[in-house]
């Protein structure tokens, strides 16, 4: 039906000017904002050093529980340390670990994902081989393992992180790629001449940019849930850097009698990761390359 | 294409609807049917306006018009297969007395597939490849006529039998991805009629199919019509067909029914300036007899309809200089299938021992039917596909033996036109940038002096300079391909392999990027090597003409020679399957074959017979065995 085509190309704009907000966009965009906004500016937001105990106050719960007090609104931990300025400082390596650790997975991934795809031939064969190798491996004792044996700074973490998460971007943007070398103007390039690095760098990356920014978003939340498994088993960041994970590990001993311990920390990775999730998913109605002409 | 806001159509009572001889009941009766669809907006835009028609039993009608002229969507709100909170439809579709636009969903859906069928485009698309054709035909007989599986299994088998399926009760069982295309669109047939429908609508339904096959399927088409007695409503945009098929015919523009009429008034004595213009713009085959030079389309004024005579050819090719190309022997094979250990399986022989030469100024057409190579042999000229063995001569260069910066130097003397001005074209980037690229790529020149260029160019194939600024998706097809054009042109190349690069635009629209193709060779003494399997186009535009079957060319020789008198039995019948523009060719008897287009994969290793050529004329040589 022709006809019908015509017409919807006709009113096809350029997709990226082209993203109106939807209410949810909003609310998880404003989510986030506050996250990041939280995270920078922790030192001035924070009403106390989040590493200091104060025995005096200890378990003190938030204020609108009975026995709570304005001096700590959201409470504090059984070593009386300030919930707020807590989960305030979490914030930085929640959102560090996830970002960053998402840079360096899709970087290599999508390195590795664009060689297998445009290449093929043995070359693919051998890279997916890698990935398919990497899958299988269970992660937490690949994470344990190499953690274990070189000690465990932020950067170390980030780093490790990447370096074990590229698989989901390697495989998106092959399968991508392989789609993309089929069209024609892929073939105009080679028919003109173009050198091949050029041709992926100018054509094909930018078609595959869509569903890179789409398991970018969705991979920063699943990091984030990582990062906190990771300090919950206590192999993430060390202490006195204050993690959720670590304070939801902490926090496991007092779900019966202080319960914003837990609950605190578990609302936070639960709303940040949600925003990311359904951020992800309105970025994938709008900016799938299938739905395009 | 724009058509004075003063000129209207006349009113229906001023056009006197010329009906054909049966004039019984009529089964369709159409009147002042509007169609309006939501826009993105949310406002609604009117695509079809005061359409008004009948069908007749045994009575084909022809809906014509090009791409967006709204002849699906009159067939979709026929069907009321539009959304209905999306559309608009008022007027009235009468079907056997009763008005179609007034009946509930559920009384429309005992109507669609049993009293109105539909046959689509695309017989790939159009199957449930996971279900047996004998799954799909009786599915239809059960959900409309209660039959039980054994009675409509046994209906179903007769069914694919009258539609001539060879081995019918065999394809029973078979899925869809085991026939041939000509095939899936016989099965498509035989699901849509066989609950006897009143009307058939058959939306593009050999457009797809390769033109012996077309001719098959419209003549399959026409002997079951003349059995069952139904109307059909025909919609294409190839004035061919119509001229085979249509008794009457409509022609739409722009939402708008411009012209009705017999079919055979239509083509003597079009009164619409548009329909004018329409026919005269369609290739015919047969109008270049005696002329031995390429010639362009007439412009036609959308307006007027007069048609201005184009500028007399000037003989562009060079006979006394070496050829620009020279391939020799040349053979391409892919292979397919895989061994556990050692080699492939099957090859598919896409090129098979090949020779030609291509002179400067020379349009040499490679024409035949789907998977005969003519497009790998294109490729295979570019080295963008490697040939197996082989030579091939590009300016006195034998590019098999370059590397790969002799490669892509070699791309500056030899470019590429594709079919789809959809895909061709990145749509990431403005179109001063596509057509920069080549030149940067090379570094012809320098970013500032690109751009002058890129504007010289735009303007050279009828755009104009700001057009750089744009981006792909703001162009029609036409306008694309001319983008091609220019992003080509932009090497300065001696040679360009033009792969079926018209063959996805509107008659119209064709035409005139034909007659920029010719002015080009003219002005540029470019080389085409023009892939096509229009055989009227290639008629109107080329010098030499290659006819290729099963990758090996069967005949070649000046157009003259292979279109007046060709020698290759397989020549003649592609020629012969090529629907004419005489109406009066209609009354003739429908001849039905069931000859397929035998497929090119081989056994590994399997070496094709010696081919011997005799020649049949000057510079005319025809494959003997």
């Amino acid at each position: 039906m022709a006809d019908i085509h015509i017409l919807a190309t006709g009113r096809a704009s350029s997709r990226l000017a082209d993203l109106r907000l939807s209410g949810v966009a909003i609310v998880c965009i404003g989510i986030l904002t506050i996250f990041i906004l939280m995270a920078i500016f922790a030192a001035f937001i924070a009403p106390y050093e989040p590493s200091l105990p104060d025995l005096r106050a200890r378990l003190a719960p938030p204020m609108w529980n009975e026995g709570g007090t304005t001096a700590h609104i959201l409470g504090t931990d059984h070593l009386g340390r300030d919930m707020l300025s807590r989960l305030v400082y979490g914030s930085r390596i929640a959102l560090l670990v996830g970002f960053f650790g998402v840079i360096v997975a899709s970087l290599i991934g999508t390195a590795i994902g664009l060689i297998a795809g445009f290449v093929g031939g043995a070359v693919d064969s051998v890279l997916m081989a890698v990935v398919n190798t990497l899958l299988a491996v269970p992660n937490t004792l690949l994470y344990i393992t190499v953690l274990a044996v070189f000690g465990q700074s932020l950067t170390l973490l980030i780093i490790v992180i990447g370096c074990i998460n590229w698989t989901t971007f390697a495989r998106v943007v092959r399968g991508e790629v392989l789609s993309i070398k089929q069209r024609e103007f892929i073939e105009a390039s080679r028919a003109i001449g173009q050198r091949p690095i050029v041709t992926i760098i100018r054509h094909i990356l930018p078609n595959v940019l869509g569903p890179i920014i789409v398991i970018a978003t969705m991979n920063v939340a699943m990091l984030i849930i990582l990062e906190a498994t990771l300090s919950f088993l206590g192999l993430g960041v060390q202490p006195p850097t204050v993690t959720w994970g670590r304070m939801l590990a902490d926090g496991r001993d007092y779900v019966a009698t202080a319960w914003w311990l837990a609950a605190l920390p578990g609302v936070m990775i639960t709303l940040l990761t949600l925003s990311l999730i359904f951020l992800g998913d309105w970025l994938r109605d709008r900016l799938d390359t299938r739905s395009d002409q | 294409m724009t058509m004075a806001s003063g000129q209207e159509f006349p009113k229906d009572n001023e056009m006197p609807e010329t009906h054909s001889p049966a004039s019984t009941r009529p089964v369709l009766s159409v009147s002042n049917l509007t169609t309006a669809l939501r826009q993105r907006d949310g406002g609604f835009q009117t695509i079809i306006d005061d359409i008004t028609f009948d069908i007749a039993p045994k009575e084909t009608l022809a809906i014509v018009g090009e791409s967006g002229s709204g002849k699906s969507v009159t067939a979709l709100s026929i069907m009321r297969l539009l959304g209905g909170k999306s559309s608009r439809i008022s007027g009235r579709v009468e079907l056997a007395g009763r008005n179609l636009l007034d009946l509930t969903e559920p009384q429309m859906r005992a109507i669609r597939g049993n009293d109105i069928a539909m046959i689509f485009q695309e017989p790939m698309t159009s199957l449930n490849p996971l279900m047996t054709v004998g799954a799909q035909i009786t599915e239809v007989l059960i959900r409309h006529r209660g039959m039980t599986q054994t009675e409509a299994r046994r209906e179903s088998l007769h069914m694919l039998e009258r539609v001539r399926i060879p081995e019918a009760r065999a394809r029973l069982d078979e899925y869809p991805h085991r026939l041939s295309g000509g095939m899936r669109q016989r099965v498509m047939i035989a699901m849509a009629l066989v609950c006897k429908p009143r009307l058939l609508i058959a939306d593009e339904p050999t457009t797809a199919l390769d033109v012996t096959i077309q001719a098959q399927t419209l003549a399959l088409m026409k002997i079951l019509q003349e059995e069952e007695g139904m109307g059909i409503l025909f919609i294409t945009h190839d004035m061919g067909v119509v001229s085979e098929v249509a008794d009457r015919t409509l022609v739409m523009l722009r939402g708008k029914a411009v012209e009705r009429g017999s079919t055979a008034e239509l083509f003597a004595s079009p009164r619409h300036s548009y329909a004018r213009a329409l026919l005269a713009a369609v290739p015919t085959l047969g109008t270049m007899e005696g002329v031995a030079l390429p010639q362009r389309f007439p412009a036609i004024d959308q307006v007027t309809g007069k048609a201005a005579l184009p500028p007399p050819p000037v003989d562009t090719v060079s006979a006394d200089e070496p050829p620009v190309l020279r391939v020799r022997n040349l053979t391409t094979r892919y292979a397919v299938g895989r061994r556990l250990i050692g080699g492939p399986k099957f090859a598919i022989h896409a090129v098979e021992n090949v020779s030609f030469d291509l002179r400067k100024g020379e349009t040499l057409a490679l024409v035949g039917e789907s998977g005969c190579g003519k497009s790998t042999l294109g490729r295979s000229v570019l080295r963008l596909v490697e040939p197996k063995s082989g030579e091939i001569q590009l300016q006195g260069t034998d590019i098999r033996k370059l590397d790969t910066t002799g490669l892509r130097r070699m791309r500056r003397s030899a470019q590429l036109i594709f079919q789809d001005p959809y895909a061709s074209l990145d749509p990431r980037y403005r179109v001063g940038t596509t057509i920069a690229e080549p030149i940067l790529a090379h570094g012809l020149a320098s970013r500032a002096e690109a751009q002058e260029r890129v504007a010289r160019l735009l303007e050279r194939v009828g755009l104009s300079a700001d057009a750089a600024n744009r981006y792909p998706h703001e162009f029609s097809g036409g306008q694309r391909q001319r983008i091609s054009i220019a992003r080509a042109l932009s090497l300065e190349p001696a040679m360009i392999v033009a792969d079926e690069a018209v063959s996805a635009l509107d008659v119209s629209i064709k035409a005139q990027v034909l007659n920029l193709m010719l002015d080009l060779q003219e002005s540029l003494r470019l080389a085409y090597l023009f892939i096509s399997h229009d055989m009227a186009v290639v008629e109107r535009i080329s010098h030499r003409v290659a006819v290729m079957y099963l990758g090996e060319v069967v005949e070649i020789g000046p157009r003259n020679a292979v279109f007046g008198n060709p020698q290759h039995p397989y020549t003649r019948k592609l020629l012969a399957a090529v629907p004419k523009l005489e109406p009066s060719r209609r009354d003739r008897k429908p001849m039905l074959s069931n000859d397929e287009i035998p497929s090119p994969i081989r056994a590994a290793g399997y070496e094709p017979p010696k081919r011997s050529y005799r020649m049949a004329g000057t510079d005319h040589f025809v494959c003997e065995n």
